[in-house]
């Protein structure tokens, strides 16, 4: 969470939900979580893992290049 | 019954103490048909007392409808860190146990308004042109 909340402070663009996954079991449904962290860009796109810096931006950046 | 105990109170304080500009928590709550909504509530209370910078404002999902919807806050319990304006930074469940460590973080960040993200980060992310919404899914322990 912690890359999460720094990258929607230093964006207006981002916003950076964190879902505690044992009390929201519906979502965690919904997106298929088994492991954790899984992070859920735009509904869509997954990042799986608790990733470096440089890699996570970069995934999420290509998350938002996906249409 | 407190959920933290005096040494971790004296820790969070200091890990408090050097807060800049003043952070506000905005906690959603219910009182039926929400598990965590108390303790999170009574988290953010003791928290909230170990600062002077830090205000507290708890709202009630069901009535406090416009709230909500200027939050855009869709579950309970919600906690929003807030510092000089709303960064986007939710907590969706209460904060403890592993996250409580992003929380304390997400409180002194948004109290400086900025982050220790490299200069490469922050140029990779300035061409995004549309909003982003990451949802981080976690675990207590």
């Amino acid at each position: 969470m912690r890359l999460a909340q720094q990258l929607a402070i230093e964006s207006d663009l981002i916003t950076a939900d964190l879902v505690e996954v044992t009390e929201f079991p519906d979502l965690a449904q919904r997106y298929q979580v088994r492991a954790v962290p899984r992070t859920i860009v735009n509904e869509t796109a997954v990042i799986e893992g608790a990733l470096p810096e440089a890699q996570f931006v970069e995934a999420v950046i290509a998350a938002t290049q996906e249409k | 019954m407190a959920l933290l105990n005096e040494r971790d109170r004296r820790e969070i304080q200091a890990q408090l103490k050097d807060l800049i500009g003043p952070v506000k928590l905005v906690n959603f709550t219910q009182e039926l048909a929400c598990q965590y909504c108390r303790e999170t509530e009574l988290l953010l209370k003791e928290v909230q007392a170990l600062s002077d910078k830090i205000g507290l404002e708890v709202y009630n999902f069901q009535l406090d409808k416009e709230k909500v919807a200027q939050y855009r806050v869709d579950k309970i319990p919600a906690t929003i860190v807030e510092g000089s304006k709303d960064y986007g930074i939710r907590f969706y469940g209460i904060p403890l146990g592993y996250e409580f460590a992003s929380f304390l973080a997400a409180i002194k960040d948004v109290s400086r308004g900025g982050t220790d993200l490299k200069a490469e980060t922050r140029a990779a992310l300035a061409p995004i042109a549309e909003p982003v919404h990451l949802q981080v899914f976690s675990t207590p322990t």
